[in-house]
């Protein structure tokens, strides 16, 4: 990953693991997502900003790009021909689309209780209520959670469709950046990935970088990477020059 | 790998709902717990595109992301179990003549048709858009105020949608044949959302989109 420029860099955050985020990328800027201890999960959605109505479509992103999940290269769509975001480097080669984020029973079964009472922050959260947080101080809620993508997590299937999570996908310092093409509502959660099958909680922290980047060039290799992606590249430009 | 295939005992006979909808166009019920829903697939490899909302409270709906996560399968049949938002079993898959049917694919639309095929493909029939006009028209969504932000992630029975193991998504051929149908059995009060899908800008259907058949079935007097 090449170093940001400290003047155009607009955003430094750490986000622990088990944590939850949210905030707003305009279009024209990049958000590097660092794993900062080697198999983090960062579950995320996006919605435009202007109009939360429309958001990240995880069959449109699938079908128009003939993959079932992300990397370089790929872009994600909304549910309105658009491209929100462009995955612009990625040093980890596959990001989950299919298993959704944990939920506060499946947290309670896995690893056990605990409470703030006693552990205070290191309680152990979910991603599901993470991200219904995030969505809630958006006036967004249970309505507008769908499909998420698992950042850093890798489940293949087998022929039958059968899925086995891939353990130590992700390294320490592996890093994933966005290209954000709409003004975009980022919402995540750091929580663990719903298939780990690892005893232990222990999700590692992510750090957040954003920084103002380049125009998209016409020969951008997210945007000619299919036709797909051009006539959704063509549908954004169209959204934002009427 | 032989698709797990179970033929259902009922008889179409007893059903207390007996329904076609036409090609194109969509359908909306509400199936009570332990009634039993069979789709059927009247002329074949035509693809069901189908949400489902609990009845009581349409905020916890189909969640395709919970279904794959908790079955750890990317691909429904018989014995699968449908989960919703909340991680509750909504319907389980009784019976499957068919083999398998895709939860990934979702549910074509104006503008992804756009992004998909052609930007003047645009005013073209689509499935979000019969859900839409469904949402406008029928009681089961007027009186529960669904509209577009409830519209998830759907399942296509019939559709068959392989991923390879190196992650490449691919639209096979179908595998349904005239006759072939699922059955669901609901586990709680389920509304039901269909839009049988008027493609026709994807070969999966030999861009001739079909009837389907719907019928329900009471619990049986024994259970």
């Amino acid at each position: 990953m090449k170093p940001i420029a400290a003047d155009r860099l607009l955003l430094e955050e750490l986000v622990p693991g088990g944590h939850h985020w949210s905030g707003l990328l305009r279009r024209g800027s990049v958000l590097r997502l660092t794993d900062l201890q080697g198999g983090a999960n960062v579950s995320t959605l996006f919605y435009h900003h202007d109009e939360k109505l429309e958001r990240y479509n995880m069959p449109d992103t699938l079908k128009a790009q003939h993959t079932a999940y992300l990397t370089a290269g790929h872009t994600c769509h909304s549910d309105m021909g658009r491209v929100l975001c462009s995955i612009v480097a990625d040093s980890v080669g596959w990001h989950d689309t299919w298993c959704g984020a944990v939920d506060a029973e499946q947290v309670r079964a896995k690893y056990g209780d605990t409470s703030f009472q006693q552990q205070r922050n290191d309680m152990y959260r979910n991603g599901r209520d993470g991200l219904l947080v995030e969505l809630g101080k958006w006036g967004l809620g249970k309505r507008d959670l769908v499909a998420n993508v698992n950042f850093f997590s890798k489940a293949v299937c087998d022929e039958t469709g059968g899925l086995r999570f891939v353990e130590g996908h992700s390294r320490a310092g592996d890093a994933v950046e966005l290209r954000f093409e709409m003004n975009t509502l980022v919402v995540l959660s750091t929580a663990p990935h719903p298939l780990d099958p690892k005893p232990r909680y222990a999700p590692a922290g992510v750090r957040l970088s954003a920084w103002r980047g380049d125009p998209v060039t016409a020969d951008d290799a997210c945007r000619t990477r299919c036709p797909q992606n051009g006539r959704a590249f063509a549908n954004t430009e169209r959204f934002y020059a009427v | 790998m032989t698709p797990h295939l179970i033929e259902s005992p009922l008889d179409p006979r007893q059903a207390v709902l007996d329904q076609v909808c036409r090609a194109g166009d969509p359908w909306m019920a509400t199936v009570r717990a332990g009634q039993t829903l069979r789709i059927l697939d009247l002329e074949g490899n035509q693809a069901v595109d189908t949400l489902f909302y609990s009845a009581a409270d349409p905020e916890e709906r189909y969640s395709a992301a919970d279904t794959i996560a908790r079955n750890a399968r990317l691909y429904l049949g018989a014995g699968s179990r449908l989960y919703s938002s909340e991680g509750r079993v909504m319907l389980t898959i009784t019976a499957d003549t068919c083999g398998r049917h895709d939860t990934l694919g979702g549910a074509c639309s104006a503008e992804s048709n756009t992004t998909r095929y052609a930007l003047e493909k645009r005013s073209m029939h689509s499935c979000r858009d019969s859900f839409l006009h469904a949402m406008c028209h029928c009681h089961e969504a007027t009186s529960r105020r669904l509209g577009k932000r409830d519209l998830a992630p759907n399942i296509n029975f019939f559709m068959n949608v392989p991923v390879t193991p190196q992650g490449d998504l691919q639209f096979a051929d179908g595998i349904s044949a005239p006759g072939k149908y699922v059955e669901l059995r609901a586990e709680m009060d389920v509304v039901v959302l269909i839009s049988n899908c008027p493609q026709l800008n994807n070969p999966c259907n030999a861009y001739n989109p079909t009837p389907i058949r719907l019928l329900v079935w009471d619990r049986p007097a024994a259970e």
